[in-house]
């Protein structure tokens, strides 16, 4: 989703000046967003508003204050657990199902039901079925990460050439070798893009979790115990939280697709 | 016809006789037989005077109604906004950024600040879906409006076609495709923040009852929650596939012929 294309018409700048003046109006856009928000809080325009000085130093202080990052590290260990562990699941069983159409015709009844379901409704149950806390955590993760992996493999599979599957069967290969060598690899960009849709997934998960249990750590929990204090200190440590959430889901974000463009380049070119 | 719905539905009954057996044969309260959440089902919200009972309607309707509310204003919004900061081409590298931002907050990770400010109540609802839920529709719209066809746009310009029909018959249908691919997202993303609003701030809705159901161990109702979420899950996503399919009908035809 780069805006490269918006730089076409200026024909006659060099491209690095051309991008030098968009991370200008960038940094121009953030800085008149943190300005704006900065008056509305310090001119009690928005009155709840804490102003964006106060609710920055706070996201400064957070990142030395160890409660919260114990809380920051919880989230991620279930995520950085949960997500690996759904790719385990998820994509040998999409290999299995788009590679046997009678297995998916079979139980495609189910998945239609149960992908639906949104995964939050899950959390009560499965905190009666998994104890502590945290299995609760990484088995919902795992459940509901699985899913866009899932469903990427199935379609990636599917878009497999069918004279490369074909050419090496007619060479003599067992179908576990067709699969490894040839659907496997060519449906891995499909796979690695449920994986990033995934790992949104995981942190939605987490954090919801985090604020039914409440006591029991993450960034959820943290987030919910600072809506609980009063005044306007609540909501400074509240913005100051959501701050960082956005930030990390930012790097997730920004990781993956980096990953993404680097392994697949053969793709794009 | 009846033999394809047979190939294809036939794991269904056998799964769910399965569960009964188990069930039956553990006795165990965390895991009732399927007959059983049915029953529950049927004599808390299914018995009543109209079929739905007091219970039902009391919860149903206000997440429903919260659910495809909030949604409406944010697909408005978002399509609005987006539209509008794709088309200007100089505005959309300012505000790019902040919407890459907005988009990176776990949306669930919102709720917090509308407990503070209002505590309990519809409000946290609304808020929390469509602050969660515009940042995939905004994203796709200003994706879908930036790349309409130059060429479309000022064949129509040269030719005095008002600015209002040139948004209604080229710039929105061109970026339809790509605002329904965001639409689609946010449709089950609207659901989850529904039912993890209701759970945390608020005193009726489907969550609600999840809430009120595990805090009794009330294991056959939190069963029951989440097949009545899964039903309007699927309900919600088959709409949208349904509307979804008339909008894009000419695209799909447009493709097959390109």
């Amino acid at each position: 989703m780069t805006s490269t294309a918006t730089l076409a018409g200026r024909g006659r700048t060099s491209p690095s000046r051309a991008r030098l003046a968009k991370y200008l109006r960038h940094a121009t856009g953030v800085a008149v967003f943190l300005l704006a928000w900065e008056l509305a809080g310090r001119t009690g325009l928005i009155s709840w508003l804490p102003s964006a000085s106060t609710s920055l130093a706070r996201v400064a202080q957070l990142a030395a204050d160890p409660a919260f990052l114990a809380d920051l590290a919880s989230t991620l260990t279930a995520a950085a657990v949960g997500l690996p562990l759904a790719v385990l699941v998820a994509v040998p069983v999409g290999l299995l199902l788009g590679t046997v159409p009678v297995v998916e015709e079979m139980t495609r009844a189910i998945v239609e039901f149960l992908r639906p379901i949104p995964s939050v409704a899950l959390i009560p149950l499965a905190l009666f079925f998994f104890q502590p806390e945290i299995n609760a955590k990484v088995a919902l993760i795992v459940y509901a990460a699985s899913w866009p992996i899932l469903i990427n493999t199935l379609y990636g599979v599917r878009d497999v050439d069918p004279v490369a599957t074909e050419t090496l069967r007619s060479f003599g290969f067992g179908s576990g070798a067709v699969i490894w060598r040839v659907s496997l690899p060519s449906a891995a960009p499909f796979i690695f893009t449920g994986v990033r849709l995934a790992a949104s997934i995981t942190l939605i998960l987490a954090i919801s979790v985090e604020y039914v249990v409440g006591g029991a750590g993450g960034i959820g929990a943290f987030l919910i115990q600072a809506s609980t204090g009063i005044g306007a200190d609540a909501m400074v440590d509240v913005i100051a939280t959501l701050v960082w959430a956005g930030l990390v889901g930012l790097a997730v974000n920004t990781l993956l697709l980096r990953a993404e463009r680097r392994l697949f380049r053969w793709r794009h070119a | 016809m009846i033999a394809t719905l047979v190939r294809r539905l036939w794991l269904v009954p056998v799964v769910l006789a399965c569960w009964e057996l188990l069930a039956r044969a553990q006795a165990s309260p965390y895991l009732p037989a399927p007959t059983r959440i049915a029953s529950w089902m049927y004599e808390r919200w299914f018995s009543g005077p109209y079929v739905l009972t007091e219970e039902a309607v009391d919860n149903f309707v206000p997440s429903l109604v919260r659910v495809v509310g909030s949604w409406s204003v944010a697909v408005v919004a978002g399509v609005a906004l987006g539209v509008a900061i794709g088309r200007v081409a100089w505005l959309s590298d300012y505000v790019d950024p902040l919407v890459e931002f907005g988009r990176a907050v776990p949306p669930p990770a919102m709720l917090p600040v509308f407990l503070v400010l209002f505590t309990m109540g519809t409000q946290v609802q609304v808020a929390t879906i469509v602050f969660g839920v515009v940042w995939p529709i905004l994203l796709n719209s200003i994706d879908g409006a930036r790349t309409v066809d130059p060429l479309q746009l000022e064949t129509a310009t040269v030719f005095g076609v008002p600015a209002r029909l040139r948004l209604f018959r080229i710039i929105l249908p061109s970026a339809s495709p790509k605002i329904f691919a965001g639409l689609r997202l946010s449709v089950s993303l609207a659901l989850i923040l529904m039912v993890i609003s209701e759970l945390k701030g608020s005193t009726d809705g489907i969550g609600y009852l999840l809430s009120t159901a595990s805090n009794n161990a009330d294991m056959p109702g939190l069963w029951a929650g989440v097949v009545v979420l899964g039903v309007l899950g699927f309900a919600l996503n088959s709409l949208f596939l349904m509307a979804e399919r008339r909008v894009l009908t000419w695209h799909r035809g447009a493709r097959r012929t390109a």
